[in-house]
């Protein structure tokens, strides 16, 4: 079995990996809030943008993303860590899909909100963040708290790039005992333990926003 | 491709106070010897894709039917079996039944072990989309049927299941793009597949950035080919909504 050091290095991966998503939780928060406004702006020219960016980054798997940012960085000619290269693509990766989430949630605004704000002639600014983004928060977060777990989850993806988060310590543990069954059943209990929690929370979220009739 | 001299070239001169990263020198010379094994690579990955998408929706759809069953016992180990699926990473599914089970004795090559782990991975999603189509099919449409006497499983073949997959077909679509795309991570475990070319590829030519932009295109147009061929599907199999002209 696995001796007190071992258990400490899959904790310690445990940490990373909650590290690396909360990087790509606020990265991705920040840059897909800005997505979500540019596919629902006015102008053509921003949609097609927001749209592009989203089609493009929906298209290309997780690791391939972790391998150009990889490689990418390190033409600048600096050593840059793993972990950067990892928060950085975790951060476009997550932007996409909550860009997406957030798009459906502004939209679902009814339109009499909008032509409220346009009637009171609010600038375009506060249309957005006093009128229609306080509404839509409200819709956004379960399906938000919901993607938490997918980018959880993708955090093992950085094993591609040597990031020594919780799936890459199982398997360098595994490389030392060669337990594979032990070892990658912790592993998974664990991201077990992360994102059941957060599933069922997003999902009685849920509930109880229909429950309140929205 | 075959012209070797396919080189992009950002000159130093143009970008006096760029920083080094702009003086790099794109070269993708290496293509004109390995476009072969990309496509090689892609093909495996469509068949990879190919196969787990056909067993993920059998099976993704007698897991729906027996959680929607009355039986107790059945319905509550798919739930679990569902919710371990969701709420762990696709490679430590991969890793735990490669490395776990041949461990155990259950040896498998690393293709089989990939398809079986996707396989796996995308019934618990389907199947979940799935009980939500048929949970969907309104109470009428079954005592309908009922009273013409049909029997239970007529019912099930000929009255819940088509529009019950119909209506979420898109979003079983969605399912299997991701897949697709999720696939790339089995060269974890040697799978032979596109990703894998690609790192066979990057470790003859050092090549890493302009290797992996290309392996970005190729993973764009198959997701976007995956997409077509789904739509086509849906036209063939659902001529309702090809005769009212409806978009799925």
């Amino acid at each position: 079995m696995l001796t007190t050091n071992q258990l400490l290095f899959l904790l310690q991966g445990t940490l990373w990996t909650v590290v690396l998503a909360l990087c790509g939780f606020i990265g991705g928060g920040i840059l897909g809030l800005i997505i979500a406004l540019l596919r629902v702006s006015k102008r053509r020219t921003l949609r097609w943008i927001g749209a592009g960016y989203v089609q493009c980054v929906q298209g290309v798997p997780l690791p391939v993303m972790m391998f150009i940012a990889y490689f990418g960085l390190a033409l600048t000619g600096r050593n840059i860590p793993a972990l950067v290269a990892a928060a950085a693509s975790i951060t476009i990766f997550a932007a996409a899909y909550l860009g997406e989430i957030w798009r459906g949630c502004i939209e679902a605004v009814p339109r009499t909100q909008w032509e409220a704000a346009d009637s009171l002639a609010l600038s375009s600014f506060h249309k957005h963040f006093d009128i229609i983004l306080p509404q839509a928060v409200r819709l956004a977060v379960p399906p938000t708290v919901g993607f938490m777990v997918q980018i959880i989850k993708n955090t093992s993806y950085a094993v591609v790039i040597g990031f020594v988060e919780l799936t890459q310590s199982g398997r360098i543990i595994n490389n030392s005992v060669f337990e594979p069954f032990v070892i990658f059943s912790i592993v998974g209990a664990i991201y077990f333990a992360l994102c059941f929690p957060l599933s069922r929370l997003s999902q009685t979220l849920e509930a109880r926003l229909r429950a309140r009739g929205a | 491709m075959q012209n070797a001299d396919c080189r992009v070239e950002l000159s130093p001169c143009r970008c006096e106070r760029g920083v080094a990263f702009m003086k790099y020198r794109f070269d993708f010379e290496f293509l004109g010897e390995a476009w072969p094994e990309f496509v090689w690579g892609a093909v495996l990955t469509l068949k990879l894709t190919a196969a787990a998408i056909v067993l993920g929706l059998l099976f993704g759809t007698l897991c729906a039917v027996a959680r929607t069953s009355g039986i107790g016992w059945l319905r509550k180990t798919i739930t679990a079996y569902v919710e371990i699926i969701r709420n762990t990473p696709l490679l430590v599914q991969t890793f735990w039944l490669f490395f776990g089970l041949a461990s155990l004795g259950f040896k498998m090559t690393a293709f089989t072990a990939a398809l079986v782990a996707l396989t796996v991975n995308i019934t618990a999603y389907s199947s979940e989309i799935i009980r939500a189509g048929i949970e969907s099919i309104r109470k009428g449409q079954i005592e309908a049927a009922e009273s013409l006497g049909l029997t239970k499983s007529q019912i099930l073949r000929d009255v819940i299941l088509p529009p019950a997959i119909e209506r979420v077909f898109p979003a079983l679509t969605s399912q299997f793009v991701l897949m697709m795309l999720a696939s790339s991570i089995m060269s974890q475990i040697s799978a032979e597949e596109l990703m894998a070319v690609a790192g066979r590829v990057q470790s003859e030519t050092f090549r890493g950035f302009e290797i992996y932009l290309i392996v970005a295109g190729v993973y764009l147009l198959l997701a976007q080919l995956l997409r077509l061929t789904m739509h086509c599907i849906s036209l063939i199999a659902f001529p309702r909504r090809r005769r009212l002209g409806t978009t799925l």
